[in-house]
């Protein structure tokens, strides 16, 4: 345990001030964990890592952590990784980002950045709320519940935010819960390893808001019922559709090989390149 | 003219020369959305960028554009976008970012009739005030307005090199008159043209501070993967990048950001006059307007009158010495827009009683003619 706390103070900024600004009990810290875990363990050099964030809760995470940071606007976090990876493919880039951070304002750049392929890992905490503002429904906001946004009771369908980056043409997509954190340490670990677009959904445990919505009032109620819900994919095989509704299914639900955005663009600048770059 | 020299003459279209300036410059990536007047630009680039090893992309949206810009020069590479009315108005969101975390890049803006999608093809100089305070936030910006072909390269390239130089994002503000048009030009050779590069840090990466320089209160600037692991962010930051609501590192901050330009703004004032040596009434225009102009003043000079023209190359920082030279030395000054009042009002702010400032608006989609402008300059012929 003590080698592992030092290893992670190995990545943490000592010239940033702690204590950060997540709520007690936030799932973040979990996912900050297995993340710093995942790259120590693929050998990256912090020099190559680039570690971007949106806006919410999420967003302040690279800033406590030693590698290039970047923390952009709400939603658009994929945008500034893409002419990241572009510019220099040999970087590894990773955006991490929140349910409504990717899904409803960044939408439109999930899907584009997943069906062109561009090699960026992004991981999503998905707690179904917006947490910063104070708890409102989000696309993955289950139908018919009540938040500070919709007092009435939610009347949007939620998101699949996995399905949606299978379908956009994600080459690899995998999820887990933070109770799970040694199989989010384990499927970030293959996420980064791959060239092309990956996406890692974490369901993550706002407790502040989103707890006290569906009535689980301690981070350890939540954390719980991510345990007796959650059923990994191998088993999940075994279920009918009608049980598999209510679960969260974890593990690598897709992993596929296509070539990434920067290899096609390197082939494209072969074909074309003029010797002496003269015009 | 002789024969050699005209054979130094290429006929290039403003987007054209635009790209031109860019790739020689050093841009190496572009990022972009079509839109009309400003698609050419796109178009060329898409297909110069690869041959020089450069990168293009076609973007989801203007937003997405200049995401990717902004993070394409963060990684280290000059980078670029062009875009009309409403792609600018997207854009805004990031050129507030970048204007606060210090990121170089360059935008351009091709003018069309508005408000929204207003009239795609047709000319316009209706974003003037946008150009300048259309993001969120106080800040400031640099924004360069050519009128010919040739200026479209040559102020693109120093738009570069602004954008370089104080870590600004750089408008280049035109028309689709200017971005269509197309011209016998001349371009300067290579070695004649002055590029600048960013600053990088000398120090090692235990000692930099990415953002603080007491002497030129713009920091040196590492691209991501040269050793320096900094932080970059859209809050409000103390001089190591991380986010602070303490006011006097916000005040510093904020202070910082405006003085690293307006420490210069005797050096961006960008301008050509013609014959405002004696003139009584004395013309201010920018873009296509200012060609009209041109005509107008040579007409009436024809006549008689002592007229005289000054074509503003900057249009933000506004040249308010520039400008208050001519104030002062015209009993009257004209100032033609191709919109229902914009840069006028910044001639009148520094104004202040000097003269008499005439304004002469249209924006129905057709160009100021020499003729409007030379009845104008008739009409208030003192």
């Amino acid at each position: 345990m003590k080698e592992r706390e030092h290893l992670i103070h190995n990545y943490l900024r000592s010239s940033k001030g702690f204590p950060h600004i997540w709520c007690p009990g936030c799932g973040i810290g979990i996912l900050l964990g297995a993340l710093i875990r995942a790259i120590d363990s693929g050998g990256y050099s912090k020099d190559d890592i680039v570690l971007i964030s949106g806006i919410g809760c999420s967003g302040r995470l690279p800033t406590y952590v030693d590698f290039n940071t970047l923390h952009t606007t709400h939603g658009r976090a994929l945008t500034f990784a893409t002419g990241i990876k572009l510019a220099n493919p040999s970087l590894k880039v990773i955006a991490v980002m929140g349910d409504g951070d990717a899904t409803a304002i960044g939408g439109n750049h999930f899907i584009h950045t997943a069906r062109r392929n561009v090699g960026i890992t992004s991981i999503i905490i998905n707690n179904n709320t917006y947490g910063m503002t104070g708890g409102q429904f989000s696309p993955t906001t289950p139908f018919g519940l009540k938040t500070s946004s919709s007092p009435y009771g939610n009347v949007e369908s939620a998101f699949d935010i996995c399905g949606l980056a299978r379908e956009a043409g994600a080459t690899f997509v995998a999820r887990s819960t933070v109770y799970h954190a040694r199989l989010l340490e384990q499927i970030i670990r293959l996420a980064l390893d791959k060239e092309g677009f990956s996406v890692v959904e974490v369901i993550s445990n706002c407790t502040t808001y989103f707890g006290r919505e569906i009535g689980l009032a301690s981070p350890v109620e939540m954390m719980k019922w991510q345990r007796d819900n959650a059923v990994l994919v191998e088993k999940a095989k075994d279920l009918r559709e009608e049980e598999l509704k209510q679960k969260i299914v974890i593990g690598v639900l897709v992993d596929r090989k296509a070539p990434a955005y920067h290899e096609l663009y390197k082939e494209l600048i072969a074909k074309c390149r003029l010797e002496n770059n003269e015009i | 003219m002789t024969k050699e020299r005209r054979n130094d003459r290429i006929l290039l279209q403003g987007s054209e020369a635009c790209v031109r300036g860019a790739l020689m410059a050093g841009c190496r990536f572009y990022a972009g959305y079509p839109i009309t007047p400003a698609t050419e630009i796109m178009e060329h680039m898409s297909r110069q960028l690869p041959k020089v090893g450069g990168v293009f992309i076609q973007m989801e949206d203007e937003i997405a554009s200049l995401g990717a810009v902004i993070g394409a020069s963060l990684a280290g590479l000059k980078s670029m976008t062009a875009t009309s009315g409403p792609g600018f108005s997207l854009m805004q969101e990031h050129i507030s970012f970048a204007c606060m975390a210090e990121v170089p890049c360059v935008i351009v803006n091709v003018m069309r009739g508005g408000p929204s999608t207003g009239l795609p093809t047709l000319p316009a100089q209706g974003d003037v005030m946008q150009a300048r305070w259309g993001a969120h936030g106080d800040h400031p910006i640099i924004v360069l307005c050519p009128s010919s072909t040739y200026e479209f390269f040559d102020l693109t390239v120093k738009a570069f090199n602004l954008s370089e130089r104080y870590r600004i994002p750089v408008i280049l503000l035109t028309d689709e008159v200017v971005a269509h048009m197309r011209e016998s030009v001349a371009l300067p050779p290579k070695e004649k043209i002055v590029i600048e590069e960013r600053r990088k840090p000398s120090v090692p990466p235990e000692w930099y501070t990415p953002y603080d320089d007491k002497q030129t209160d713009v920091p040196p600037m590492p691209a991501f993967g040269e050793g320096y692991r900094y932080h970059v962010t859209g809050l409000a930051h103390d001089i190591r990048g991380y986010p602070t609501t303490r006011s006097d590192e916000v005040g510093y901050l904020i202070h910082r950001l405006f003085s690293k330009i307006s420490r210069d703004f005797h050096l961006l004032q960008w301008f050509d006059s013609y014959q405002t040596e004696d003139s009584v009434v004395t013309i201010i225009a920018y873009g296509s307007v200012a060609r009209s102009a041109l005509y107008a003043v040579k007409a009436a000079r024809e006549n008689g009158l002592k007229v005289g023209l000054v074509k503003l190359k900057v249009l933000w920082p506004f040249m308010r010495q520039t400008v208050m030279r001519f104030l002062e030395s015209s009993a009257k000054v004209l100032v033609p827009e191709m919109n229902m009042g914009q840069l006028s009002r910044e001639v009148k702010r520094v104004n202040q009683g000097r003269c008499e400032i005439v304004t002469l608006n249209k924006a129905d989609g057709t160009m100021l003619s020499p003729k409007e402008i030379l009845r104008s300059l008739e009409d208030i012929y003192p």
